[in-house]
């Protein structure tokens, strides 16, 4: 029992981003056990002062390639908020379907490219194509129709083009409508192999429980993606909400020697965002036809294992492909639907926030504009920094267990590397990195 | 002779471009493993190689401690591609290079601390070490990296456009933003990418970079005659070529 353990894992891969894992366990003794991020910092705020409000989300959605298209909505949205623009809510429900376009492809990537590997033993998906080519051609099928869904609504899905304060510059007809629908239910069998392969592989996501805060957006109205409050919900169950004004509140942001990105912190030493965040907060609002999966998958509660949160995704992909269905089926039966709709012109200038669920969690953005429009401040909180801080508290829960259970280094490694997989960083955003050390 | 391997590594990016590369579907994507090999590729798979027949860099060189990476990269390559406007130009990374504050701005009283030590500019890969061919644009477009590919395989010589997005526009009739009231980059900026941006309603931002001898002046002086404020008229290209302008 009273072994070394090194882990030095610098780049952690099949992440987005830079981060570096470093365990040293020295006689049964942990001397250090850390998640680091060295990503290379972009200084994203300084950049949008002196720029017009209309470029402004042109230029953070480029903090995040996978996340672009959320990047924008709360940019707009924040933008919106501070020009006094009051959206139609025609765009308000093109703007959700574009939103679950962008949580499908991204939860598809993460799960069928990024984790599948992890599941079945393999260093990545390209030996996957020979040995389970049916399963990796669906998954880059479905990761196709994500790609799809978001490029007729957004122009393109990596930094949208026609996403901007007041509207689109561009909207779907009808008939471009009914394509979509057409072609999201074409797809209907192999989203169905996709979550039959999960449930078939479930038995290999590792055991692992412990409770923290989450954090997600929530509204009365439908499972909060696109637009609601900020809402926490404890391990016992207690919810609160917050306005999405208010986000400071929530998010604490501090500054960590082991990270170019800051960290978050709530009512606990940590709190989570993400799928399983959002399944927590807003499971009763699931689809139906994702309610039965989750029931599928055993998830019909709060859930505590960190691990399940690529579980949540593949719920919540279920989700997303039956609310577009019924959005698209609202939007083609409205007489009143016009793809000319003119934008929304601002009102006045002056500060505004929003908060925005993208596929790793609750994202804000926050704006202030001068009287000409020009940006002179602004700030963005990203999920996977308020992240960061739970990743580390799960790793000094489970580098002790593991050390009980006397696992190997290398067990110890995978474990740690799915874990922080699991969580789906995106540390470009967060600053950028990914990386284990088991120092010796 | 087998498949040429390719490598894909990242520095300060939002390693986006890497992501346009999933974006081809299963048809083209499998395809496009036919004809050459994945050897290393972080975002992806866990294995490195020792020798790579094409390395692609996405990102910007922006900390003198990723010089060292950069040219153990080069020295593992026998072609070595920036990948997108953040390695081929600075791209959006460098919109901050004329500031001097933008570190106490972002992380306050803490901006002194020796982790988040970054150079003051963000630079294209080839401040550091040589590059053989570039991939413009924010993002890349995916069908030009295809070409670009292919013309390697085939011995060729990629051929990258050194005309204006407006010929484009006008290729493929698009009603130009400044008839619309609108501004945009175009006369200035990089064909290659077909022009989407206008199509969909949006001014150019010049996200692929200048053409050769961009007229500056003349620019600055169309954006104002359109009514656009001389301050912004002034800055307004520095989005995406704050490492090209003739003030950088």
């Amino acid at each position: 029992m009273k072994k070394d353990v090194n882990i030095n894992v610098h780049h952690l891969t099949r992440v987005e981003g830079h981060g570096n894992i470093l365990v040293d366990v020295k006689k049964g003794k942990i001397e250090e056990c850390t998640w680091q991020v060295p990503e290379s910092p972009r200084f994203f705020e300084a950049m949008i002062r002196g720029r017009h409000y209309t470029e402004v989300a042109r230029i953070t959605s480029r903090i995040c390639g996978i996340c672009s298209i959320g990047h924008t909505l709360a940019s707009v949205k924040a933008t919106e908020s501070a020009c006094g623009i009051e959206i139609t809510e025609q765009v308000k429900k093109l703007r959700t379907i574009l939103k679950h376009a962008e949580n499908f492809d991204s939860h598809v990537l993460h799960v069928g490219v990024l984790v599948a590997p992890d599941l079945l033993g393999a260093p990545s998906v390209f030996p996957l194509v020979a040995s389970h080519g049916p399963v990796v051609a669906c998954v880059l099928r479905l990761k196709r129709l994500g790609h799809e869904w978001g490029s007729v609504l957004a122009g393109r899905t990596t930094h949208p083009t026609t996403v901007i304060p007041g509207g689109f510059s561009k909207m779907l007809t009808k008939k471009d409508l009914v394509d979509l629908k057409e072609k999201i239910l074409a797809s209907v069998d192999d989203i169905n192999t996709l979550v039959a392969t999960v449930a078939s592989l479930a038995p290999n996501i590792p055991a692992f429980d412990r409770p923290t805060e989450y954090v997600a957006v929530s509204s009365d109205d439908e499972y909060g993606l696109y637009d609601g409050l900020i809402q926490t919900t404890m391990p016992d169950g207690k919810k609160e909400r917050f306005s999405v004004a208010d986000y400071k509140l929530v998010t604490n942001e501090y500054v960590s020697p082991n990270s170019t990105a800051k960290y978050a912190k709530h009512n606990m030493d940590s709190y989570a965002a993400g799928a399983l965040a959002r399944f927590n907060n807003n499971r009763e609002q699931l689809h139906p036809e994702a309610k039965k999966i989750a029931e599928a998958l055993g998830m019909t509660s709060l859930v505590t294992n960190p691990y399940l949160n690529s579980a949540a995704q593949v719920i919540e992909c279920v989700h997303s492909v039956y609310d577009s269905l019924r959005l698209i089926d609202e939007l083609v039966a409205d007489p009143d639907y016009d793809p000319h709709q003119e934008l929304v012109k601002p009102t006045r200038f002056g500060n505004g926030s929003s908060a925005v669920e993208v596929p790793r969690g609750i994202l804000f953005h926050e704006y202030t504009y001068d009287k000409e429009g020009m940006c002179i401040g602004g700030n963005c909180i990203i999920p996977t920094n308020q992240n960061h801080g739970n990743i580390q508290l799960d790793f000094d829960k489970l580098v002790p267990e593991m050390l009980e259970a006397d696992k190997s280094e290398e067990e110890m490694t995978l474990a740690l590397e799915m874990l922080v997989r699991a969580y789906d960083p995106c540390i470009s955003c967060s600053a950028h990195y990914l990386d284990v050390r088991f120092k010796k | 002779m087998g498949k040429p391997k390719v490598g894909f590594f990242d520095f300060s990016s939002c390693e986006g471009c890497q992501i346009e590369l999933t974006n081809y579907g299963d048809a083209d994507f499998l395809e496009l493993l036919n004809h050459i090999e994945i050897v290393e590729f972080r975002e992806a798979m866990s294995e490195k190689a020792d020798h790579l027949d094409i390395a692609c860099i996405e990102g910007s060189f922006t900390r003198e401690s990723e010089r060292k990476r950069l040219e153990d990269i080069r020295a593992r390559a026998d072609v070595v591609i920036s990948f997108g406007a953040c390695a081929s130009t600075g791209g959006i990374n460098a919109l901050k290079n004329h500031q001097s504050d933008f570190k106490e701005y972002v992380y306050g009283k803490d901006a002194d601390s020796p982790h988040l030590q970054s150079n003051l500019k963000a630079l294209p890969v080839e401040a550091a070490i040589k590059v053989d061919y570039k991939v413009l644009g924010c993002p890349m477009d995916k069908y030009e990296f295809l070409n670009i590919v292919s013309s390697l395989l085939h011995g060729k010589t990629p051929y990258i456009p050194d005309y204006p997005v407006c010929v484009e526009c006008k290729r493929r009739e698009t009603i130009c933003r400044f008839d619309l009231g609108d501004h945009c980059l175009g006369m200035v900026a990089r064909a290659g990418c077909g022009a989407p941006c206008p199509a969909d309603g949006i001014p150019c931002e010049a996200c692929r970079g200048f053409v050769t001898n961009p007229n500056e002046d003349s620019l600055e002086k169309v954006l104002i005659d359109h009514g656009m404020p001389e301050e912004r008229a002034r800055t307004k290209s520095r989005m995406f070529t704050n490492t090209m302008r003739s003030d950088a």
